[in-house]
């Protein structure tokens, strides 16, 4: 279960570098965040089956990831209303 | 124990083939889609850790709020949400490389190591005993992190709000 969780979020590593779009780097992101959750709870599940530990940061994480994806949400449709792209390479606003 | 393999395994291999389908598919609304099962077989996951609240709330807040966030981006940016310029081959290369160094040595890291991981016992968390966790103030309790993620999910919500709102 930790070598699944490891090869998903590698696979999340490899999206955020090929992808150019910025909904999909935050699906790679998700995919990430989803692996940690994983490991937190096979871990509390295998190594300390009395705690609570690695299921309360797993509740914690998914909220977490779910407050940050409504604000970069907000923020890819303020950027694209604003550049009319939410293509990486357009986005160079910021870099000057 | 071996019905167990079973599920894991074929729920492994879906996860894997839509994780790596929804990082490399052009169209972000597949891609969508396909991160969608891997968030329902990562919910199996933990249903076959006998973590059936933890499953209950991947499947809701993930399967249910995230993804329906993303979905309504998708739909909302219209013609901007494709990817339409060739990622160069050396950026590939590059993830490529980074990727499978990192997978490696990982994978290498974890089979070498000795967790010493005690016998899996399948047995579902009360709903009581995880409540006292989350609520309770003594040592092993959550209750000052659980107060700070209502706050930060409220900051979230009007922050989202304000970022979104037209001038």
């Amino acid at each position: 279960m930790l070598i699944l969780s490891a090869v998903l979020f590698f696979i999340g590593v490899f999206g955020f570098f090929t992808r150019r779009n910025l909904v999909s780097l935050l699906i790679c992101t998700e995919l990430m965040l989803n692996a940690v959750d994983i490991n937190f709870a096979v871990f509390n599940a295998y190594c300390y089956p009395n705690m609570l530990e690695g299921y309360v940061f797993s509740l914690f994480g998914i909220g977490i990831a779910a407050a940050e994806t409504a604000v970069a949400i907000a923020i890819i449709i303020n950027v694209y209303r604003n550049v009319h792209s939410i293509h990486i390479k357009r986005l160079t606003n910021l870099k000057h | 124990m071996s019905i167990n393999l079973v599920i894991f395994s074929g729920l492994a291999l879906v996860m894997v083939i839509a994780a790596l389908f929804a990082v490399t598919s052009s169209k972000i609304m597949r891609a969508t889609t396909l991160l969608l099962f891997v968030l329902f077989g990562t919910a199996g996951l933990y249903f076959m850790l006998h973590y059936a609240f933890l499953g209950a709330v991947q499947i809701t807040v993930y399967a249910g709020g995230i993804v329906v966030l993303l979905i309504f981006a998708v739909l909302l940016l219209g013609k901007g949400s494709v990817d339409i310029t060739q990622t160069s081959m050396r950026r590939y290369l590059a993830g490529t490389i980074t990727a499978l160094t990192g997978m490696i040595t990982t994978i290498y890291l974890i089979i070498t190591t000795d967790f010493s991981a005690g016998n899996f016992t399948a047995t579902d968390v009360p709903m009581k005993q995880l409540g006292e966790a989350l609520m309770g103030t003594e040592k092993y309790n959550y209750i000052l992190p659980f107060e700070v993620m209502s706050v930060l999910l409220l900051a979230c919500t009007v922050g989202a709000i304000l970022i979104a709102r037209k001038k």
